[in-house]
């Protein structure tokens, strides 16, 4: 009763303040609410065609996308494409179902690209900067939760962002979130790999994860997307048709007695521990970021594919010292193949962690028989190990070696090719490039490497194997890529972690590998790397004034360098490139 | 003239909640400072617990510059090395002043020698906000934050002020007062002791912890009000409180006509504040024992009621009597297993 007695006049005296006011404006609403509902309308009818219904091609599944191009690349998780076979069915807010092919897979930042097909003008959403939202920042989640649109109109959930830089551990090594977006919008089965827009409807995030706990797997208040600005490191990775590996420093960090953050394991043959960085020393800061926790490192970590070069500043006795450390990759070949493999599983049979669990449309346990590929599209598919669809890497790699040959063509140029010149600050030089072997003549000193025993012993001292590389170099230039053991496109970074970006061709031999970098914007060639061995310190070398032969652009200076540190400048004067039919005489 | 009153309560809190729906406030500026301004206020427990369903952790505010902290009166404090990690990743020990069990309120200390001039939250200021109005909930729900990084904010609107069905099959709550309903999910695992505030910064209640009807299998999201907690708090914090449950220990004394031996169940030593009743040991060819049950089962259910703790378990099976049907259900594994027997006549 006293219950009762207490409520109701203060009902009364609320039911007069609040209810009043609120029907005498009821006419004329504050011009701000009617703005903002305006402005919540017009981004939801702008962004709403980029949204992806996606249904695995047996009609197994399914989840949710997000178009980035207007050629149709399109945004998902990686668990939402594991399962649902080669070819997809996508729908859009046009009522329309499109096919769509698998491009490439990223199982462990639980991110996949596809792409859909049949037109050049797909609606797409601008991508916003992650970086930039802020806890309260108002979000919105458009997807096919539970499967409900069968008009393929998206759903949309609207909240606000509760936390940002999350971490989320991963299962094992794979579908590790790190450097997250936390959002209160509901996320649900079937939202996974929908987009997570801004409040001006900038794609923020893809959603692709909870906690649930205790009431299954719906939402419980807490999502996770993964950011869109880890998504803008890997684009071009992921367009590059491989199976995308995530980055390991080599050295593990822990925190220390005065909360620091410091190096608590180190492997010897890691490029960290080449250049400098010692068990104890203090991590200062990581990609430019402070680092404070052990969580802030691995979101960092995170978020950058391997391969790429990344600042690192460390302190040891009180002095700081900054380094560019290339990232290791994460995961042998073998394990990734083996988690590519795991395509045709459920990915709720798969290992979670803990209580966060990507939600998941539950689904039939019977296996469904693979739709075949739509006989028109069939083409845009080619499986290759180490790959999700290889097609999209040759496509990268026509469009780089074109350029190549537009600038300098010398695939008729297969004999052996014959560079003198000065060193600049030292003598004459002499190189010779032949498939057998290759001749240094600098000085009074002649370096010979055989090419035919693979193993790199008579090379200029302090170089990591200059003349291997070259041989890499005549191979690329003179168009026999098919040489290579394996020879494909990698993906795009920032040049030696701090220069412009470019795109990256990887072309191996006998256990050599060299790193070929194209200019993103010209794609002008700015030089490559090369490894004796997978851990080997880098033998690099940058092109420089580029000359003229019979209208072909060739390298005029080569800078070698070692480990960062320049060996030579060989300033080449003049050139002899043989056909193969001269070489045979 | 209660069930009367009770229709047109619900009825006027819908009138609200629709009215005030229909004129949402511009508010983002405000809560994005309300938001800069509570993170700092919030804290990260870490405690006793860890296993099964027992959560190591929870969440706390600062109520006074020197390191008083309210949370939730829970198992987490029932320990001697309870730490405290504030929004900027510095940790403290601290330990528990005194606790009010009635309105599930803890206070605890942190341990420092220094001055540490702590941002805090006025619990003086009794705001008191009905249905409708918009709030922002701050917990370390699913302990997602760890270190420097701020707790999770979620948002939300009041659906009632209301006292919570604590009837028979409902929710099972010591606490009998008022409560803020919510919609926001609050009603998570480690979120219980966080903060509501009102999206101009105004705090509402500390978030309860997760109860569930019985009845309808639902969670609800609640909050303690914070008129109701600022007289204990205070009392605590200056030394001047005496628990309820001192005041009222002589109540109406349940009956024990059986205990969990008389059954042939051992359970687990009955240490916390809520020990799960977890099966110690079954006595060899007793009732239970036929029935298949097994040490490390947890019961669940005695007859349709949610058993939380030994305590729960003892009081229900003591008002049991001869020639009952006792249901128990207990969880193995991931799997419920419902047994049924027979009460015996009781033993004099």
């Amino acid at each position: 009763m006293q219950k009762v007695f207490f409520c109701a006049p203060l009902l009364t005296i609320l039911l007069i303040s609040l209810i009043l006011p609120a029907f005498a404006q009821a006419a004329t609403v504050d011009p701000a609410v009617l703005a903002a509902q305006k402005q919540r309308i017009d981004v939801i009818k702008a962004v709403s065609p980029s949204v992806v219904a996606i249904f695995g091609g047996a009609g197994e599944g399914g989840g949710s996308g997000v178009l980035v191009t207007s050629d149709g690349y399109a945004l998902t998780n990686f668990h939402v494409v594991a399962g649902a076979g080669n070819f997809m069915k996508c729908g859009l807010n046009d009522g329309k179902l499109y096919d769509a092919v698998i491009v490439s897979i990223d199982p462990t930042g639980d991110v996949a690209l596809i792409k859909l097909l049949g037109r050049t003008d797909f609606p797409f959403a601008k991508l916003g900067n992650s970086d930039l939202v802020q806890v309260g920042d108002w979000a919105y989640a458009m997807g096919n939760p539970f499967l409900l649109a069968t008009d393929f109109q998206p759903t949309i959930t609207y909240g606000i962002v509760s936390g940002v830089h999350r971490y989320q551990y991963p299962a094992g090594t794979f579908l590790e979130y790190t450097d997250c977006i936390q959002v209160d919008s509901s996320i649900n089965p079937g939202n996974s790999g929908g987009p997570l827009f801004n409040a001006q409807g900038e794609l923020i995030g893809i959603n692709g994860r909870g906690s649930f706990e205790k009431r299954g797997r719906v939402n419980s208040g807490a999502g996770y997307a993964i950011s869109i600005n880890q998504i803008k490191h890997f684009w071009d990775h992921l367009k590059s048709g491989r199976i995308v590996d995530h980055a390991a420093l080599g050295a593990t960090v822990s925190t220390g007695s005065d909360s620091t953050i410091d190096v608590a394991e180190i492997l010897e043959e890691s490029d960290a521990y080449r250049k400098g960085l010692r068990l104890g020393d203090e991590i200062v800061s990581f990609a430019g970021r402070p680092i404070r926790s052990v969580n802030q490192f691995k979101n960092i970590l995170g978020i950058y594919p391997a391969g790429w070069t990344i600042p690192l500043v460390y302190r040891r006795d009180e002095k700081k010292t900054t380094i560019y450390v290339r990232l290791q990759a994460l995961h042998r070949a073998s394990e990734l193949q083996e988690q590519a493999g795991q395509k045709n599983m459920h990915p709720d049979q798969g290992p979670q962690p803990g209580d966060e669990k990507p939600p998941q449309i539950p689904h039939h346990h019977a296996k469904p028989e693979a739709a075949p590929p739509p006989e028109k599209y069939k083409h845009l598919y080619i499986p290759k190990t180490g790959f999700t669809n290889y097609y999209f890497n040759q496509q990268q790699q026509d469009r780089l070696l074109q350029a190549l040959s537009e600038s300098g063509n010398f695939t008729d140029r297969k004999g052996t090719w014959t560079l003198t010149g000065k060193q600049i600050d030292g003598g004459d030089f002499t190189l010779t490039l032949a498939d057998k072997g290759i001749g240094f003549e600098i000085g009074n000193e002649i370096f010979l490497q055989s090419l035919e025993t693979g193993i790199f012993m008579d090379e200029p001292p302090g170089t990591g194997g200059f003349l291997a590389a070259l041989h890499h170099f005549r191979l690329l230039l003179s168009g026999q890529s098919e040489r290579f053991t394996d020879f494909y496109y990698l993906g795009s970074e920032l040049l030696d972690g701090k220069n412009e970006p470019v795109d990256v061709l990887v072309a191996t031999q006998t256990g050599t590998i060299s790193r070929w970098y194209f200019n993103k914007s010209d794609l002008s060639l700015r030089g490559f790397d090369f490894y004796l061995t997978e851990n080997s310190e880098v033998c690099s070398v940058r092109f420089e004034q580029f000359q003229t032969l019979n209208g072909q652009k060739f390298p005029g200076e080569l800078d070698i360098l070692y480990g960062n540190r320049s060996v030579m400048k060989l300033k080449i004067e003049r050139v002899k490139l043989e056909t193969s039919e001269n070489t045979k005489k | 003239m209660i069930q009367i009153n009770k229709v047109k309560h619900v009825f006027v809190c819908l009138c609200l909640l629709g009215s005030i729906l229909a004129v949402p406030r511009v508010t983002q500026a405000s809560s994005q400072s309300t938001i800069k301004y509570a993170l700092p206020r919030l804290v990260k427990i870490f405690g006793a617990g860890g296993v099964k369903n027992l959560y190591g952790y929870s969440t706390g505010f600062l109520v006074s510059p020197e390191g008083h902290i309210a949370t939730i009166w829970s198992p987490v404090l029932d320990t001697d090395r309870l730490s405290v990690v504030l929004h900027d990743g510095r940790k403290f020990e601290a330990e528990v002043l005194g606790a009010e069990p009635h309105l599930d309120l803890a206070i605890i200390k942190l341990k420092s020698e220094r001055e540490l001039n702590l941002p805090y939250f006025d619990y003086h200021d009794k705001v008191i906000a009905g249905p409708g109005t918009r709030i922002l909930g701050f917990s370390n729900m699913f302990r997602v934050a760890t270190g420097d990084e701020p707790v999770s904010v979620l948002h939300g609107v009041i659906e009632a002020r209301t006292d919570l069905p604590r009837r028979r099959g409902a929710f099972e709550l010591s606490y009998a007062g008022d409560v803020y309903v919510v919609d926001a999910i609050t009603n998570n695992p480690g979120a219980a002791g966080g903060a509501i505030l009102t999206y101009d910064g105004k705090l509402l209640g500390m978030i309860g912890k997760q109860v569930r009807n019985a009845k309808t299998n639902t969670w609800v999201n609640y909050s303690l009000p914070i008129d109701v907690l600022s007289k204990s708090i205070e009392q605590i914090i200056t030394g001047k409180f005496e628990s309820s449950e001192d005041q009222k220990k002589p109540d109406t004394q349940a009956p024990e006509r059986y205990r969990p031996v008389d059954f042939g169940l051992v359970m687990v030593p009955d240490v916390l504040y809520r020990t799960p009743a977890f099966i110690d040991s079954v006595l060899p060819d007793s009732l239970v024992a036929k029935a298949g049950l097994q040490p490390n089962d947890l019961v669940v259910f005695v007859n349709d009621e949610l058993i939380k703790s030994c305590k729960t378990l003892s009081a229900e099976l003591g008002k049991l009597e001869a020639g009952d049907l006792l249901r128990l259900v207990v969880r193995r594994d991931n799997q419920l297993i419902s047994i049924e027997l027979q009460v015996p006549p009781e033993k004099k």
